[in-house]
């Protein structure tokens, strides 16, 4: 894998990691009550600093054109290329759980194998996100019990996330050419692996938790193309303000 | 009196860096400083950072740079160093009990296991030192920390967890 298709694919897990945790900073002061307030905010930082140590490793590999935080405060909607399931917004707070916990299921296993690639930054990198994603799993998988195998009111918001983003999920398996060459480096499972192992813990914690897993349904996908939902653009609006208002600021 | 090495003079002043969210405890303390190498233009330190988004990074980073610069180090280099992946194991039993005098409850196990990297092992109280403890909140003040609060004397503290 040459040094400019790296770089891509370490952009990619940096914007899912950056839009992840931007979601969660929004969660700043509104949780539902101060420790998960904490909680949020603060797997939200770990994401951050997985997404910096990510966008610094691909602008290095571009040829230090652009910063990572050119790549993360100067790209337009259209050149990001996090999972829409990402960008999805904090619509109830099982919309925050069933998100995140697929999300970090798909880390999880994303950093399982990049822990054990020869390049020294992308496996140092893997090694610690993998400690904290597994906190993150944790988290989340606890708050899917709850909430699923909770009240009534619980388990049907619970359900109707679920429904809601289920067609996001299909993106999390689909290869294009920079999966298959990430593959082949062995810097990726296969899209067939990744599915197994998501539906295979997904199905598990979703049954234990009383919820139902959708059947197969049309996915939708395009993020790999910069085709996103209409929410990216305005998170990026928010997330950008101040290099858009005030190109070059410094403090 | 010994004349010290470059790298030796500089071991001795990052030992002054306290670490900015704990100051009880410095970064070497902390298993953060992984090598120091002298370069004919400047020193290069390869730090290692405890959580990826530690917000205290920059700080550390500047105070590096500030502690050596009045000592006559100019031109230093922090360069940021992802493997091994810290961990709590390498902080020694004398750093933990600087921890818990401070009052936060030192890492329990080792990082390697399962039940301690999941806060499944008994924390004593920093105060009291009672082991009926229980957990109020996986998160605390800062990414490295839980909350706890100590069934017997009362007290709520901060446990440092094991990673």
């Amino acid at each position: 894998m040459d040094n400019l298709n790296l770089s891509k694919f370490c952009i990619r897990l940096g914007d899912h990691c950056l839009i992840m945790a931007h979601r969660q900073s929004e969660l700043c002061s509104k949780g539902p009550f101060l420790e998960e307030d904490i909680a949020q905010i603060n797997l939200g930082l770990d994401l951050l600093g997985q997404a910096e140590a990510l966008l610094i490793y691909a602008a290095k590999l571009e040829g230090s054109i652009r910063t990572a935080d050119d790549l993360a405060f100067r790209r337009p909607e259209r050149q990001f290329h996090n999972f829409m399931l990402t960008e999805q917004p904090n619509t109830d707070f099982a919309f925050v759980i069933v998100r995140q916990y697929i999300m970090s299921l798909y880390l999880l296993k994303t950093y399982q194998v990049l822990a054990k690639v020869e390049d020294e930054t992308l496996s140092g990198i893997a090694l610690k996100a993998i400690k904290e994603l597994t906190y993150h799993e944790r988290h989340f998988s606890m708050w899917l019990k709850r909430l699923g195998d909770g009240t009534e009111e619980s388990h049907e918001r619970t359900q109707t996330a679920i429904n809601e983003l289920w067609m996001f999920v299909g993106e999390l398996y689909e290869e294009d050419e920079i999966d298959v060459m990430a593959q082949k480096a062995s810097f990726a499972s296969s899209g067939a692996e990744m599915k197994a192992f998501l539906m295979e813990h997904i199905t598990a914690k979703f049954t234990e938790a009383t919820l139902t897993t959708p059947d197969s349904i049309n996915m939708t996908t395009g993020s790999k193309k910069g085709i996103h939902t209409e929410y990216l653009g305005f998170l990026l609006t928010e997330m950008q303000y101040l290099q858009r208002a005030y190109p070059d600021a410094k403090w | 009196m010994i004349e010290l090495s470059p790298k030796e003079k500089v071991y001795q002043l990052l030992a002054e860096v306290p670490d900015p969210e704990i100051p009880v405890v410095n970064i070497i303390e902390m298993g953060m400083i992984r090598d120091v190498e002298i370069h004919a233009d400047g020193v290069e330190v390869f730090l290692c950072p405890t959580y990826s988004g530690c917000p205290a990074m920059d700080m550390i980073d500047s105070m590096v740079k500030e502690k050596l610069a009045e000592n006559g180090f100019v031109n230093t280099v922090v360069t940021l160093v992802y493997k091994p992946a810290w961990t709590t194991d390498w902080m020694n039993a004398e750093t933990k009990e600087k921890l818990r005098v401070f009052g936060i409850a030192p890492p329990v196990g080792k990082a390697s296991s399962k039940k301690g990297m999941l806060n499944q092992e008994a924390v004593a109280c920093p105060q009291c030192k009672s082991t009926n403890t229980e957990i109020k909140s996986m998160f605390g003040s800062t990414a490295c920390k839980s909350l706890y609060t100590c069934t017997d004397c009362l007290e709520p503290f901060d446990y440092f967890k094991c990673i």
